[in-house]
C-alpha cells in the first residue's frame, strides 16, 4: 500500500514540471502539452485523495477534468492551427500584437 | 509489489516529463508525453481507479495526443530555434519550481492533514466502474449533461476556426 503523499508529491513534481515548460518553450503546441501535463497532475492528486477518503467523488471530477481537456486541447489546436494560416509562425515570442 | 510500481511509474513519468519539456522537436516531445500519460494510468490502477485508467490510455494517450501530433505534422515545423536574449526565462523557470513545489508541498500537506480528519468508513470497491457510473447518472448528472454541451461547443468552435481558409 503506496502512502497517500507519495502520489501527492509525483502530483506536485510533475505539476512543477508543466508550469517549467509553460515558462521555458516558445512552441505554442508544446506549451499545450504541458498544460496538459499540468491537468494530468491534478487529475492524480484527486484520485489520490479520493482514495484516503474512501470516497468515489473525486474520480467523478477527474472525469470531467478529462472532458473539459478534450474540449480544451480541440478548440487550441483549432486556434493554433488558423493562427499558423495567418502568421506562418507558432513562436509565442512573435505572436504579440496583444502584448503590453 | 505497488512499492515497485509505483517508484517505476513515478520515475519513469518524472525523466519522460523532463524530456519533454527539453526535446527540440516537437514530435518527440509529444511521444514522450505518451509515455508520461502511460505511467499515470499505471498509477490510477495502483490507486484502484481502473475506468480512470482505461479512459487516461483511450481518451488521452490515444485521442488528444494523436489529436496534436496531427496538428504537429500538418504545420510541418522546423526543430525550435532558441531565441537569443532571453537567458532571465531560465532563472525565472527554476525559481518556479523551486517556489512552485514548495507552495504545492505545503497546500497539499495542508489539505490532507485537514481531511484525513474526515476519513470515510465506506471502501473503495475493486471494481470501480459501477461505482463511478452510479455516481455520474444520480448525484452528478447534470454536470454529466452540461459536459456534452461543452463538447457539442467545442466542436463547433473548433470548425469555425480551423475549418475555413483564411
Amino acid at each position: 500500500m503506496v502512502d497517500t503523499t507519495q502520489y501527492l508529491v509525483l502530483g506536485a513534481i510533475l505539476f512543477c514540471l508543466g508550469v517549467a515548460g509553460v515558462f521555458i518553450r516558445r512552441n505554442a503546441i508544446v506549451i499545450f502539452m504541458c498544460i496538459e501535463l499540468m491537468l494530468n497532475a491534478v487529475n492524480l492528486t484527486f484520485i489520490a485523495i479520493s482514495r484516503s477518503l474512501g470516497s468515489i467523488d473525486g474520480q467523478v471530477f477527474v472525469f470531467f477534468i478529462m472532458t473539459v481537456a478534450a474540449a480544451e486541447a480541440a478548440v487550441g489546436l483549432a486556434i493554433i492551427l488558423s493562427l499558423y494560416r495567418r502568421r506562418q509562425t507558432i513562436n509565442v515570442d512573435e505572436v504579440n500584437l496583444l502584448k503590453w | 509489489m505497488e512499492q515497485v510500481l509505483f517508484w517505476i511509474c513515478g520515475v519513469v513519468s518524472i525523466v519522460f516529463a523532463v524530456m519533454m519539456i527539453l526535446k527540440r522537436n516537437p514530435v518527440h516531445s509529444a511521444l514522450c508525453l505518451i509515455v508520461v500519460f502511460l505511467c499515470l494510468a499505471v498509477s490510477y490502477l495502483l490507486l484502484g481507479a481502473e475506468f480512470l485508467a482505461a479512459v487516461q490510455v483511450i481518451v488521452y494517450a490515444g485521442a488528444i495526443m494523436v489529436l496534436f501530433l496531427f496538428v504537429i505534422m500538418l504545420l510541418n515545423l522546423d526543430d525550435e530555434v532558441h531565441s537569443p536574449g532571453k537567458p532571465r526565462m531560465a532563472l525565472i523557470a527554476g525559481s518556479s519550481i523551486g517556489s512552485g513545489l514548495i507552495l504545492l508541498f505545503l497546500l497539499t500537506g495542508g489539505v490532507f492533514k485537514a481531511l484525513s480528519g474526515t476519513r470515510g468508513a465506506e471502501k473503495v470497491v475493486a471494481g470501480n466502474t459501477q461505482a463511478v457510473a452510479e455516481l455520474l447518472f444520480t448525484k452528478y448528472l447534470l454536470p454529466f449533461e452540461v459536459t456534452s454541451i461543452l463538447l457539442l461547443a467545442a466542436i463547433i468552435g473548433a470548425i469555425v476556426l480551423a475549418g475555413k481558409k483564411g
